[in-house]
C-alpha cells in the first residue's frame, strides 16, 4: 500500500508540474500542445548534469546531494525554457498556428533528444547505439527515507511550486495581467499591458515547469529511460488534468492526484492481492489513465472555463 | 484586356515555393546537426539520407528498394490525407496515429484468426478506423472535448488494445505477429502483376494505386462537391453553418469518421501487404500517423501535394538508415521531418510577407509610370 501511495504521489507531482505549466501558458492566451516535447528536453538537460557532474554515492553528504539536486533542477529548467522559446517566437511574433507548432515541438523534442543521446553514446563507444543515459547512483541522491516511504525531493519541490503558482496567479499584479491577456488581450492592451511580453512570460513559465516535470518523470517514474520513447503521452495527460482542474491550480492539484493514482496502478497492481487475483493483462492497467481521462473530459468539457482568447494570435489591429 | 497575375502571386506557386523552402531549410538544419556530431562524415551522411535507394549500384536493386519506399509511402499518404481532410474541415486529427493502429489491429485480426480474404480484412481495417474517428467526433460534437486531447488519449488506448487483441496471433519464435505468407496467403493484397515492375518485389501490391486514387477522390470531394463545401463551411464557422441550416454536429462526426476511415485504410494496406508485422509488446505508437502530419502540411494541405510530400518524407526516413552508424543514428531523418513541420508553421507568415513585398513593388511601379506619364504630357503641353 505504501508503494501505491509513493507512486501515486510521484506521478501526481509530474502531472501537477506540467499541468501548472500548461495553466500559465493558457492563462496568457497560448495553447501549449508542445508540453510533451518540453518535458523530454527538460529531462535531457537534467539527465546530462546527473551523468557528467562528479558524484559518488558513498561519500556524499547532504550538502553535496542538495547541490546536485539544485544543479539538475536548474539544468532542466534552463533546457525547458530554451525549448519553449521555439513556441513563443513562432506563435507570438510570427502568429503561427499553435497546434502545428506544438505538434512539431513534440516530434522535435523526442527526435532531437534521441539524436543527441545516441550520438553521445556512440562517440564514447562505437558499438553503443542505445538512447539511455546512465544515472543509477545519482538518482538515489534525491531520496530521503521516512520509514519505508521514499520521499523524493522533487515531490517537495512540486508542492512548493503549487503554492507559489496559486499566489502568483491570484495574489499578484503579474497574475492579474497574465490572466487578462488570456481573456481579452485587446482590453489588456488598451490599459497599457504589453500583451506580447505577458504571453512570453506565460510560455516561458510553462517551459520552466514542463522541464521540471520531465526530469521528475525520468528520475522517479521509470527505472531507466530510453529517450526514443518520449514521455508516453504524459504531456497530454497533463493537459487533461489541467482541463479537469478547470485552469485553477488548487483543483489541478486534486485532479493530478486522481490521475496519478490510476497511473500508479499500472506499476504496482501485481503487488495488490485483490487486483492480482483478477489476472487482467497488464496492458489494461496501462490503458487505465487514458480511459479515465477520456471519460472525465467527456463530463467536464461541456461547461468549459477555458481562457476566452486562448489559441488566437494577438493582432493589434483587430477589434 | 485580361490581367495576368504574375507567377509569384499565384497561390499554388506560393505554396510550392514555401514547401521547397521548408525542405531546404530543414535539410540545412539537419546537416548542421550532423556537422556538430561529427564534421568529417556529415556530407556523406546527408547525401545518404537524400539518396535512399540510389545507393545501390545495379538498376534491379534500385528498382526493388524504390518499390519498398513506395510500399511505405502508401500508408503515409493515407495518414496525411486523413489529417489534411480533417484540417481543411477545421479539426486537427492527431488521432490519426491511433486510428491507424486500431485499423492495423482489425485488419491483422481478421487475417490471422479466422483467415478471412483480403478484401474483408481491408474493410474491417477501414471500419475500425472509422469507428475510432467517429468516437473522437462524437466527443467533440456532444461533449465539447478538445479533438487533439481525445485523439492522443485514443492513440494510447488503441495501442494497448491492439497489443491485447493480437497477442494470440503472435509467432512464438519472436515478438511479432505471424507472417501472413506463412499463415494465410489469401489475406495478402493481390499484386496484379505490379511486383514484376519492381524486380519481383512481392510487397508492391494494389495498395499503391489505391492510395493515389483515394487522394484524387478526396481532392474531388473537397473541391468539387456540395458535401465537401458543407464540411468546410462547418469548419470555418460552426455558428454560421448552423444558421444556414447545416447539421453541424453531424458534419463534425462525419469529418472525423472519414478521416478515421482513411487512416484505417492506410494501416490495412500496409499490414496486409505483409511488409511488416505487429510487435505485440509495442510501447510506442507507430510514427506513421505523426509523420502524416508532416507530409500533410508539407504538401500545402492539398491531396495532390500530399502524394509528393508523402513520398519525400518516406524517402528521407528510409534514407536515414543509410547514415554511417558508427557516428550517427537513423533518427536524424525524424529530426529533419520534425524541423520541417515546425517551419511549416511559418508558411502563412511567409506568404503574407511575400504578398506585401510584391504589392509594394507593384505600387511603386504604378507610381513611377504615372509620374513618367505626367512628365510626358507636361512636356507635350510646353511645346
Amino acid at each position: 500500500m505504501i508503494l501505491l501511495l509513493q507512486y501515486t504521489l510521484i506521478f501526481a507531482a509530474v502531472l501537477l508540474l506540467v499541468a501548472l505549466g500548461g495553466c500559465f501558458s493558457e492563462h496568457s492566451g497560448v495553447i501549449n500542445i508542445g508540453l510533451e516535447g518540453i518535458m523530454v528536453i527538460g529531462a535531457l538537460g537534467g539527465a546530462l548534469v546527473m551523468r557528467f557532474m562528479p558524484y559518488d554515492n558513498a561519500t556524499a553528504t547532504f550538502a553535496t546531494r542538495f547541490g546536485m539536486f539544485g544543479m539538475v533542477a536548474l539544468a532542466s529548467v534552463a533546457a525547458g525554457v530554451l525549448f519553449s522559446l521555439l513556441l513563443a517566437v513562432a506563435c507570438i511574433n510570427f502568429k503561427a498556428d499553435q497546434t502545428i507548432v506544438g505538434t512539431a515541438m513534440n516530434l522535435l523534442g523526442t527526435a532531437a533528444a534521441t539524436v543527441i543521446v545516441k550520438s553521445m553514446n556512440t562517440a564514447a563507444n562505437p558499438d553503443d547505439h542505445s538512447s539511455e543515459i546512465m544515472y543509477f547512483d545519482q538518482k538515489k541522491a534525491f531520496i530521503s527515507n521516512i520509514g519505508s516511504f521514499e520521499l523524493n525531493w522533487f515531490l517537495v519541490l512540486a508542492a512548493i511550486l503549487l503554492v507559489v503558482s496559486i499566489i502568483l496567479l491570484y495574489k499578484t499584479r503579474f497574475g492579474l495581467r497574465l490572466r487578462a491577456c488570456g481573456e481579452h488581450p485587446q482590453a489588456a492592451d488598451s490599459v497599457g499591458i504589453n500583451v506580447f511580453r505577458m504571453r512570453y512570460a506565460g510560455v516561458l513559465i510553462s517551459g520552466l515547469l514542463g522541464g521540471l516535470g520531465g526530469i521528475t518523470y525520468i528520475t522517479v517514474g521509470v527505472s531507466l529511460w530510453k529517450f526514443e520513447n518520449g514521455v508516453a503521452g504524459f504531456g497530454f495527460l497533463s493537459l487533461a488534468v489541467m482541463i479537469f482542474g478547470a485552469w485553477d491550480p488548487i483543483k489541478i492539484g486534486g485532479a493530478a492526484l486522481l490521475f496519478g493514482l490510476f497511473r500508479a496502478l499500472g506499476n504496482v497492481h501485481a503487488g495488490i492481492p485483490f487486483l492480482a487475483n483478477l489476472e487482467l493483462p497488464s496492458a489494461i492497467y496501462n490503458m487505465l489513465p487514458y480511459i479515465v481521462s477520456l471519460i472525465v473530459l467527456a463530463f467536464t468539457s461541456k461547461k468549459s472555463r477555458a481562457p476566452k482568447a486562448e489559441g488566437i494570435p494577438y493582432d493589434k489591429g483587430q477589434r | 484586356m485580361k490581367q495576368r497575375t504574375p507567377l509569384l502571386k499565384k497561390a499554388g506557386f506560393q505554396t510550392i515555393l514555401s514547401s521547397l523552402l521548408c525542405i531546404i531549410l530543414g535539410l540545412l538544419i539537419g546537416y548542421l546537426a550532423l556537422l556538430i556530431i561529427n564534421a568529417e562524415g556529415a556530407f556523406d551522411a546527408i547525401l545518404g539520407v537524400l539518396k535512399n535507394f540510389f545507393k545501390y549500384p545495379t538498376g534491379a536493386a534500385r528498382l526493388k528498394y524504390f518499390g519498398n519506399t513506395l510500399v511505405k509511402t502508401a500508408p503515409l499518404l493515407l495518414c496525411s490525407l486523413s489529417i489534411l481532410f480533417a484540417y481543411k474541415v477545421g479539426q486537427f486529427n492527431i488521432g490519426a496515429a491511433g486510428q491507424y493502429v486500431i485499423g492495423a489491429a482489425a485488419g491483422l485480426y481478421c487475417a490471422l484468426m479466422p483467415g478471412l480474404p483480403w478484401y474483408v480484412c481491408l474493410l474491417a481495417a477501414v471500419a475500425a478506423g472509422a469507428i475510432s474517428g467517429a468516437i473522437c467526433g462524437a466527443l467533440r460534437a456532444y461533449c465539447n472535448v478538445n479533438v487533439v486531447i481525445s485523439g492522443i488519449m485514443l492513440n494510447w488506448i488503441s495501442l494497448y488494445a491492439t497489443n491485447i487483441l493480437l497477442k494470440p496471433g503472435m509467432d512464438p519464435t519472436g515478438k511479432d505477429t505471424f507472417r501472413l505468407v506463412k499463415e494465410h496467403q489469401s489475406s495478402i493484397l493481390p499484386t496484379l502483376g505490379l511486383d514484376k515492375l519492381f524486380s519481383n518485389n512481392q510487397y508492391v501490391t494494389i495498395a499503391i494505386p489505391i492510395s493515389i486514387l483515394v487522394a484524387i477522390a478526396i481532392w474531388i470531394i473537397l473541391e468539387k462537391t456540395k458535401f465537401g463545401y458543407e464540411l468546410k463551411a462547418t469548419g470555418n464557422n460552426l455558428h454560421a453553418a448552423k444558421y444556414c441550416g447545416m447539421k453541424e454536429n453531424r458534419n463534425i462526426i462525419l469529418t472525423l469518421l472519414i478521416a478515421g476511415a482513411l487512416a484505417g485504410l492506410g494501416a490495412g494496406l500496409y499490414y496486409l501487404s505483409d511488409f511488416e508485422q505487429w510487435n505485440v509488446n509495442s510501447s510506442a505508437v507507430p510514427a506513421m500517423g505523426f509523420n502524416g502530419i508532416a507530409s500533410a502540411f508539407l504538401g500545402g494541405l492539398s491531396p495532390i501535394g500530399a502524394i509528393f510530400s508523402s513520398y519525400f518524407i518516406q524517402h528521407i526516413t528510409l534514407g536515414g538508415g543509410n547514415v554511417d552508424l558508427s557516428h550517427y543514428c537513423a533518427q536524424i531523418a525524424d529530426f529533419i521531418s520534425a524541423v520541417i513541420i515546425y517551419l511549416c508553421g511559418f508558411v502563412l507568415f511567409f506568404k503574407g510577407f511575400l504578398n506585401r513585398v510584391l504589392d509594394k513593388r507593384e505600387e511603386k511601379r504604378i507610381q513611377r509610370e504615372k509620374a513618367a506619364l505626367a512628365e510626358a504630357t507636361e512636356e507635350g503641353g510646353n511645346k
